[in-house]
């Protein structure tokens, strides 16, 4: 009894400890999450009920004026549905390619397999800034490579102004970001080909299926669930692609590829039209955007979980 | 036999050659520019060789231009940044790994809801804490910032990592006197490096290749900017350099290049990790 007793003390001193070394583990990250992203996110919802210009007392409540005003803004509306359009193209034209690249490269006999996933990915390592920046003058300059390739492979009779007018600057901004997050997209459909199960396909060998049937009744519904993962990164990576639609474009021309974040930006932290900054009406327009994105990555996580559990 | 594998592989090879061509051209027409004159680089724009290879830019970029400074800010940044980011991240990792500690659920909750949460909905209230804490145009400031956006997904993937070691290695250890804290530095720590590789990895490409953040944060003190901002303002500064913007991109982007090349494998696991997560 007593020794029961006896070993019984020692372990509860032993969890108890646990907990407190456990806390501790946690607070540091704990700390850095609430000040950074937890109480942003309180805070943004905060501003966003005041008029505001950054500095000087948090006092002229306006209740959601800030809202009504974003509602009647067509500045805001532009920008809203210059996201969308960039986001659809960008999904469009990555998707496919990028799982038709790694279809080519899922082949353990094809030669060069790891060159060539080195090289697509590339380009998704790199400073999404920098590409934004080089990626200007390449499109912008008259006699630049684009223009000048395109003339060579005889497309285009006459250089084409891509960033003077909005729908070229916006063809251009969804190549280059394409271009850019392929890799990105091939290095998941990759992890998603490879967890397809052997037999289905030996079996559908043995059944004499030739390879478009075999893609068309057995990768393609496999896949599903990979593909809305996927679709949720693309489109996620889309709605956030500040840096290289502010250094390629500045959302120009005039307002054509002025995408939410960079209407944000412009009302936070520069003097438009040689006002003050309004963060309270800035903010209110994070809380819109900020709500879109939690919407549509709530909505696909949730696909994306009930695709899997389908497929069990 | 090899000779009709790659036979058979022919059409493949070469339409996997032409689109992995035109996927690194751009990089291959930035190295070509930044060795070329301005004067050249306008008139024979398309040739890949310049005339002779001129390093005149790069000096012109790391001297007068400031990219000695910008490089030396951004190397502060990601360096300190990563090493915070890797310690909290291990930390919380193990704890949640290994205690049922009251109030576990809802912060595996809390902080897999962050996950999808866009820069430009907490920026504003980042700014103002930033500069309510006197860290505005301060390099500390800066790390802070980054190191608080840092995606609380590397805890969660130690996570995994850790609950995928057995119990009986850390138990054994606190058998033999280690406390929880010298247990997880002396015993798990050590297990737990091709994760603390991919923690590496990730982000220092993120912070180094970071540009709304130190643009908002250092936009009042051009000493501290860091490459990405230091490039985009080179643009405004010498619009017509084009041969000196590469030269200063490509001083940019090689760092994060190197590490890529050389522990790609760590990317492609935390990218993938990731995603199944």
């Amino acid at each position: 009894m007593t020794s029961h007793a006896g070993a019984r003390a020692p372990r509860v001193h032993r969890n108890r400890s646990r907990l407190l070394w456990a806390y501790a583990f946690v607070v540091p990250q704990l700390i850095l999450v609430t000040a950074f992203t937890l109480y942003p996110i309180v805070m943004t919802h905060v501003y966003s009920l005041f008029e505001w210009p950054g500095f000087g007392p948090l006092d002229r409540f306006v209740g959601l004026r800030n809202y009504t005003r974003i509602l009647a803004d067509e500045l805001f509306w532009n920008a809203f549905q210059k996201s969308f359009i960039f986001m659809a193209g960008t999904v469009a034209l990555q998707l496919p390619l990028a799982l038709l690249i790694a279809i080519l490269l899922n082949s353990e006999r094809l030669y060069g397999r790891n060159v060539y996933r080195t090289l697509f990915f590339i380009p998704v390592v790199t400073t999404s800034a920098v590409i934004g920046i080089v990626m200007r003058s390449i499109f912008a300059s008259h006699d630049g490579l684009v223009n000048n390739g395109l003339q060579l492979l005889g497309l285009i009779d006459r250089p084409i102004r891509w960033l003077a007018q909005g729908d070229t600057a916006m063809i251009a901004l969804i190549l280059v970001a394409s271009w850019k997050w392929l890799g990105i997209k091939m290095i998941m459909w990759l992890a998603g080909l490879q967890s397809l199960p052997v037999e289905l396909y030996d079996a559908a060998k043995v059944d004499g299926a030739n390879f478009w049937q075999t893609f068309r009744h057995i990768t393609v519904p496999l896949l599903v669930p990979v593909g809305v993962v996927v679709l949720l990164f693309s489109m996620v990576d889309a709605l956030t692609a500040f840096d290289l639609i502010f250094t390629m474009t500045e959302g120009g021309p005039g307002f054509a590829t002025e995408f939410m974040e960079l209407y944000i930006y412009r009302y936070a932290f520069t003097s438009f039209a040689g006002g003050l900054p309004q963060l309270g009406y800035a903010s209110a327009a994070g809380v819109f955007f900020g709500v879109t994105v939690f919407l549509i990555s709530l909505v696909l996580s949730l696909l994306a979980r009930r695709a899997s559990q389908v497929r069990r | 036999m090899r000779l009709q594998t790659l036979l058979r592989q022919l059409p493949v090879q070469v339409v996997l050659a032409a689109v992995a061509l035109i996927w690194i051209y751009p990089f291959i027409w930035m190295v070509s520019s930044s060795f070329k004159t301005n004067r050249e680089f306008l008139s024979r724009g398309l040739e890949l060789l310049p005339e002779q290879f001129r390093t005149e830019n790069y000096v012109r970029a790391w001297e007068v231009a400031n990219f000695s400074q910008y490089f030396q800010n951004s190397v502060i940044v990601t360096v300190s940044t990563v090493v915070i980011v890797v310690v909290i991240s291990a930390l919380t990792g193990y704890a949640l790994a290994r205690v049922q500690f009251p109030g576990k659920r809802p912060l595996i909750v809390l902080y897999a809801a962050t996950l999808f949460i866009p820069k430009g909905y907490t920026i504003i209230p980042v700014y103002q804490l930033i500069r309510e804490l006197g860290l505005l145009n301060t390099l500390p400031g800066l790390i802070l910032a980054e190191a608080g956006a840092a995606p609380v997904l590397f805890a969660l993937l130690f996570m995994a990592h850790f609950s995928g070691i057995p119990k009986e290695l850390d138990e054994a250890a606190e058998l033999d006197g280690a406390t929880f804290g010298q247990t997880f530095i002396h015993v798990m720590l050590p297990l737990a490096k091709p994760m603390i590789a991919t923690t590496v990895v990730l982000q220092f490409m993120w912070t180094w290749n970071s540009f709304f953040t130190p643009l908002v944060l250092t936009l009042n003190n051009p000493d501290l900017r860091t490459l990405t901002v230091g490039l985009y303002a080179f643009v405004g500064e010498y619009n017509t350099d084009w041969t000196g913007l590469t030269a200063a991109a490509l001083i940019s982007i090689v760092p994060v290049l190197v590490l890529f090349l050389a522990l790609q494998r760590y990317f492609i696991a935390g990218l993938t990790g990731s995603v199944k997560s």
